[in-house]
């Protein structure tokens, strides 16, 4: 099987190259049968690359310990689920979830455009089949999950070796999130290669318009959407596995899947004024070539360990590879941009600062500002290593103090961004629009100051987060007024109807209410407490407004792993709550890893957070407990903002809309009715 | 450059001088030198009072957490420091014997490093036996 997985990989290398070849070649000799046969080689090479995927899903699952994929991240007694997962539980077999995705993506976008503009699919299958290329050959050649693990015996001959049990997953993956997170991931960092590849091929066959981003609109909400959620489900790992307490901590793996959410979200924001105001085309090209260096780019960090690793950048044989490629790929396109720059010219000028274009502008320049901080912050130890010789390392106070600023006046302008009008906007008007948002927030601010709250970033970020919030109900609630008058329907069935109508303007809206509630979520950090105890059975902790009583110790053991559990009742205000179970494990397989699994009590006031630490010699328990205000509105403004961003992908229905043109002059008749 | 537009400008020089000052502050009070044990050791004396970050490997059988704080010693390439943990974090569960350890914080004037936050990456001994085996 494991020969029948290579082989698959090496068809679909083989088949990707050729369909690189021959989609140029067919579309500079202008022979469409040419670009047909490299459109059906795409299509093989993804159905190889699934092949190759299978049969290592079946080596995972019938625990063939001669591969050393196969030995290195599972072992006998391993649930299925995790046996699933550990594709992608260490390097090797990621990278072939990586390719597996990418091959998925390109299938997809090859299949979709076999009749839709025929002008450009060449050059985007090109692009697709360059990509897949590169990743396959890394895949191949420099980590390959089919290699068989072989030893030298007593004769000195090479002959194959098959341990009795594999290592086992490491067992800090063994977690849903940990599960659902890394495909979810890849599905975001890859992603992007859509709409890079549309806009080199708009590039290259000298497009005018902006056809591109239309075409590529949904992939990048979708993809948007992936990298985000796997941004959450990262962050949620975090907290409930790793048991410090706290759910980011600005790693290096952490930030570079950060990086490209930004530039995408800046992307998302500043291909509306190209679409609307026909400017910031330059930028947009940029943007998205950055998005998807940044997805490459993240792949390469999540994967290789190198900025946390003693090692030299240079050292390891993948980076130099990743180098290459995003060096290639950027002057590439940084020579097309600078090539076709006539037929990027900006069809107007910027009219006022007050206008929504302004504001999307500063919101494009803080959002680069920002990825370029992570990006100087993570990548610090390798640049100051090669600047002075001397690794250099930067920490969360280096990130939290430009980010924090950045992410309060992005809050800001999501508040006031949608409050502008385009082109430019009346000081009445203004007035008119930020009189009750003004008024509910000035008033949130003053109850907060009463409260005896004083940090400043706090007040300031949940003033804001009012504000954004409010302005945000304002639209829903003035435009449902509308309706309620117009057409008679009530409240309910407006807001309903009036979101449907215009999906892109209200899922953006409620995206926003999300951003507001997330950033609520944030600020409750700066009033995170904690306590450690060692404690013995009946001993009492205090912290806040909780008392946990540690009544007994168990423990136990399943198949794959054993388990001691402290009971700690936790009572509010002398008020029983629960009973919490914090538990040490320590997993039979491989290197007997420990694990400590956190007992979490959540509100939306605050969640009580509990971890067991471990015995000491004279027998007493060492309990950490922790109480972080608010850290509920973190998951809840994610899923509001998901929920956002899925109406905004709704499909429209059939036959509203006859062309993408259309529906974009449709929408701007409606907006100008409602701001009117 | 027209009027909105030279204002758009200076609103971003003003905002991106601000952020960076801010990152320099920030860069200031978290910039930590980074070495390995051995490197430590050569520059002795210059690192002095520093905060700095020495990645090792913990020394089989060194984890004392008999003692309050805990104390243990990383290596590299045989030369060795002695660490206390004098941070509030829990530690984490990659920390064991044998495995790759970072840890960040001062040297104490009795030469034992006051380590405050500590990093541990699991001792892939496990898969190094395989890569040998393998390939």
């Amino acid at each position: 099987m494991s020969e029948f997985g290579n082989f698959c990989l090496l068809l679909a290398l083989v088949l990707a190259v050729y369909g690189l070849v021959a989609s140029l070649l067919g579309a500079v000799w202008k022979q469409h049968r040419i670009v047909r046969s490299a459109e059906h080689a795409a299509l093989a090479a993804s159905a190889s690359v699934v092949l190759a995927t299978a049969s290592m899903l079946y080596l995972l699952i019938t625990s063939d310990f001669s591969v050393s994929h196969v030995a290195s991240a599972t072992n006998r007694d391993l649930p299925v689920f995790y046996k699933i997962a550990a594709l992608w539980g260490a390097h090797d077999g990621s990278m072939l979830l990586w390719v597996f995705v990418t091959s998925i993506f390109s299938g997809v976008v090859v299949y979709q455009n076999r009749f839709r503009y025929r002008d450009m699919t060449p050059y985007v299958v090109a692009v697709l089949m360059l990509n897949l290329a590169f990743f396959l050959s890394l895949n191949l050649f420099l980590s390959n999950p089919f290699n068989q693990l072989v030893e030298v015996g007593a004769s000195g001959a090479v002959q194959k070796f098959i341990p009795a049990d594999g290592r086992g997953l490491n067992p800090l993956l063994q977690y849903w999130a940990m599960v659902i997170h890394p495909p979810i991931l890849y599905l975001g960092f890859i992603g992007f290669v859509v709409p890079f590849a549309f806009a080199a091929a708009a590039l290259i066959t000298r497009q005018r318009g902006d056809s591109w981003i239309r075409m590529t609109r949904r992939w990048t909400l979708l993809t948007w959407l992936f990298l985000g959620t796997g941004l959450i489900l990262g962050a949620k790992w975090a907290y409930v596995v790793l048991g410090w307490g706290g759910y980011w901590g600005w790693d290096p793996v952490e930030n570079s899947s950060l990086m490209p959410w930004l530039i995408g979200t800046a992307f998302l924001h500043s291909v509306i004024i190209q679409e609307r105001k026909g400017m910031l085309k330059v930028w947009n090209m940029i943007l998205v070539l950055m998005t998807y260096l940044l997805g490459v780019f993240g792949t390469f960090i999540t994967r290789s360990g190198v900025v946390n690793s003693v090692h030299a950048f240079a050292d390891s044989a993948l980076g130099k590879y990743f180098l290459l490629y995003m060096t290639l790929v950027a002057a590439g396109s940084v020579y097309l941009i600078l090539d076709r720059l006539p037929y990027l010219k900006s069809e107007r000028p910027l009219n006022s600062l007050l206008s929504r274009e302004s504001a999307f502008l500063f919101n494009n320049l803080i959002l680069v500002v920002a990825c370029f901080a992570v990006f100087w912050g993570t990548m610090f130890p390798v640049l100051s290593e090669w600047l002075r010789g001397g690794k250099i390392t930067v920490g969360p106070p280096f990130f939290n103090s430009v980010n924090i600023p950045i992410g309060l006046f992005l809050l800001f302008l999501t508040g006031v961004g949608p409050l502008f009008a385009w082109s430019k906007t009346s000081v009445e008007s203004l007035k008119r629009a930020f009189f009750w948002p003004g008024i509910l927030a000035a008033i949130s601010c003053a109850a907060l100051l009463m409260a005896g709250m004083r940090n400043f970033y706090t007040v300031l970020c949940l003033t804001l987060c009012v504000f954004v919030a409010a302005a945000v109900l304002e639209e829903f609630v003035k435009a449902a007024g509308l309706r309620m008058k117009t057409v008679g329907e009530n409240f309910a069935v407006a807001v309903v109807r009036l979101t449907l109508k215009n999906k892109r303007r209200y899922g953006g809206y409620i995206v926003h209410f999300g951003v507001a509630l997330l950033f609520a979520g944030l600020s409750g950090s700066a009033f995170n407490r904690e306590v450690s105890q060692m404690m013995a059975k009946g001993d009492e902790l205090r912290i806040g407004d909780y008392t946990l009583k540690l009544t007994d110790y168990r423990e136990s053991e399943t198949p794959n792993y054993i388990y001691g559990v402290t009971l700690l009742d936790a009572y509010k205000n002398g008020k029983f709550l629960r009973t919490m179970r914090p538990e040490k494990r320590l997993y039979k397989a491989g290197d007997q890893q420990t694990t400590t699994e956190v007992s979490l009590y959540s509100s939306p006031k605050e969640d009580l957070y509990t971890v067991f630490n471990g015995m000491s010699g004279d027998g007493r328990y060492e309990i950490k407990a922790h109480v972080n205000p608010l850290v509920f509105w973190v998951w809840f403004g994610a899923a509001v903002m998901v929920f956002g961003t899925l109406i905004t992908l709704l499909p429209d229905r059939k036959g509203a809309f006859t062309t993408p043109q259309l529906s974009l002059d449709q929408s701007v008749h409606f907006e100008e009715s409602v701001t009117v | 450059m027209n009027g909105p537009r030279l204002k758009f400008v200076l609103g971003g020089v003003v905002i991106v001088g601000a952020l960076v000052w801010l990152g320099f502050i920030g860069y200031q009070e978290s910039k930590a030198y980074y070495v390995t044990v051995e490197e430590y050791s050569a520059m002795q004396g210059k690192l002095h009072g520093k905060t700095i970050k020495v990645a090792g490997d913990v020394v089989e059988g060194s984890i004392d957490r008999a003692r309050a704080p805990m104390e243990f010693v990383i290596s590299t390439r045989g030369k060795s420091l002695r660490v206390r943990y004098v941070g509030k974090d829990v530690i984490p569960d990659t920390f064991r014997d044998g495995s790759q350890a970072v840890v960040e914080g001062s040297v104490a004037p009795d030469g034992v490093f006051q380590a405050r936050h500590i990093e541990a990456k699991c001792a892939s001994k496990y898969e190094a036996e395989y890569e040998k085996r393998g390939r």
